[in-house]
């Protein structure tokens, strides 16, 4: 929103005509940024599933945990929730090699560093679909005689899931959205190539506005698949 | 076959049930009604365990369900039971619902689960209904479904919490005229309902509750005709408009 306006700014000013845009610009970056984007799918997608593992750990540990597990779970959860991601970003980047003597490169400790902070918002989504399954359903389970682990696999963890889906799939959204973070420990994803080529070429309204409509192309899509899916629930 | 001796609960510093004692024998329908909070609730989900006791023990067709031994789901599996809010399972069809329990605690054969599921909602009157889910069904056939379901282990004995209070009142008759029949038959049945007319109509006796307490225990016609407490006859005189 805030670059459409700049470039509304820069329009009246003169600055920005349609005469002046440089198409060419892009099209030449568009093999670069192609593996930038490449690379933040990827991002996405790993920190997406080992955070998802994660957070089911978490979640678990929280809603039936013993005593210290609960604990564990509820600070390490509170304490993420925190703490700004980039901070998270910067410190698996500079503090890892600082301890271990030994660097494990800008793509393993972003990994790292979205898979534990993500973890914490998934185990929050999934303790409330835990909890959003009443304690009556779970009555009634027992009621026709299911046993513990049959009740959780039949009847608790399906509703769960159902419930938690859609708010599990927005939040993989704003992880794609978090990966361009990566731009501080100079990872080269998406919005990192799309930077550095307009440094380099001096254009940078071009690269910027061309680099916000394919977020906002691929996000808002994915927000249209996330509602169409909710809709599908409730009914 | 169900005796509850002498059993106390309590929810925190709180006593729901106080030295409650109740014996019904095979076949019998006994209704337990009583004002709001008066454990009513509480004492029949003692019954299959889904409520811990305190002290007292509890002991159905034979088995005592205090017992650290006993297999609590399998014996819940021959108790049927009837919610006040349905709680039929909202991810699973109709069907499903009755079959679940058939296939995973009984072990039958998809096969005979489902043509025993058919054969009971053709009883309830739900047939055409089979395969919707239960979001799309009305109050009372949910319960009808939900009755179903229970009857569907073929259980030895029923309780029924409540089962007409969530219901709209032109829905309330199509699920007693299922519990009627049921009694009709021989289904030694549980019920906590503030349907006295249900009561009159097949109840063997009505067991008054106050307070966590049994207050009264008595034949339904002597019940109506003169209740022995004050409290009863009180609670009588505030439920039953004429």
């Amino acid at each position: 929103m805030l670059i459409v306006i700049y470039a509304y700014r820069l329009t009246l000013a003169g600055r920005l005509n349609v005469q002046n845009f440089d198409y060419q610009v892009i099209i030449n970056a568009l093999p670069l940024l192609w593996e930038g984007l490449q690379l933040s799918f990827l991002l996405t997608a790993l920190a997406l599933v080992l955070g998802l593992l994660w957070g089911t750990c978490l979640a678990i540990m929280r809603v039936w945990g013993s005593a210290p597990l609960r604990w564990f779970s509820a600070i390490y959860v509170n304490a993420f929730r925190s703490i700004p991601l980039i901070l998270v970003i910067f410190w698996f980047y500079f503090l890892v090699p600082m301890l271990t003597g030994e660097s494990v490169g800008q793509f393993y400790s972003a990994l790292i560093a979205f898979t534990l902070f993500e973890a914490a918002y998934y185990a929050e989504i999934m303790r409330a679909g835990f909890n959003s399954v009443s304690r009556e359903q779970y009555q009634a389970g027992q009621a026709i005689g299911l046993t513990y682990t049959q009740n959780l696999r039949f009847i608790v963890l399906p509703q769960a899931v159902r419930n938690m889906t859609p708010v599990l799939l927005t939040q993989a959204i704003i992880l794609f959205q978090d990966t361009s973070l990566v731009y501080v420990v100079s990872l080269r994803d998406f919005m990192t190539t799309a930077s550095v080529i307009a440094t380099r070429e001096g254009r940078l309204i071009e690269l910027y506005l061309f680099a916000a409509a394919v977020y906002f192309v691929i996000c808002f899509s994915g927000s249209l698949l996330v509602k169409r899916l909710q809709k599908k629930v409730a009914t | 076959m169900i005796h509850i001796n002498n059993i106390d609960k309590w929810f925190g510093d709180f006593q729901v049930l106080e030295d409650c004692s109740l014996s019904v024998e095979k076949g019998e329908v006994v209704v337990v009604c009583g004002p709001s909070g008066s454990g009513k609730s509480t004492l029949i989900k003692c019954v299959n365990g889904l409520e811990p006791i305190n002290a007292g023990s509890i002991v159905v067709d034979g088995q005592t369900i205090t017992d650290s031994g006993v297999n609590l789901p399998k014996l819940r599996s021959q108790i049927g039971m009837v919610f006040q809010h349905f709680e039929l399972f909202p991810h699973l069809s109709v069907t499903e619902n009755l079959t679940l329990g058939q296939l995973k605690v009984l072990g039958r054969s998809e096969r005979e689960a489902k043509d025993k599921a058919i054969k009971l909602l053709q009883r309830v009157g739900l047939e055409d209904q089979a395969d919707k889910y239960p979001g799309a069904l009305s109050g009372g056939q949910k319960q009808r479904v939900a009755i179903a379901r229970a009857l569907a282990m073929d259980p030895v004995a029923m309780l029924f919490d409540e089962p007409t209070s969530a219901l709209d009142p032109e829905m309330i008759a199509e699920v007693l005229d299922v519990m009627v029949s049921l009694a009709e038959e021989g289904m030694t049945m549980i019920v906590v309902t503030h349907e006295m007319g249900f009561a009159r109509k097949v109840a063997n006796r009505v067991v008054f509750m106050d307070e966590g307490r049994i207050v009264e225990v008595a034949a339904t016609e002597k019940f109506f005709q003169g209740a022995q407490s004050e409290r009863a006859r009180y609670f009588l005189s505030r439920i039953l408009y004429d």
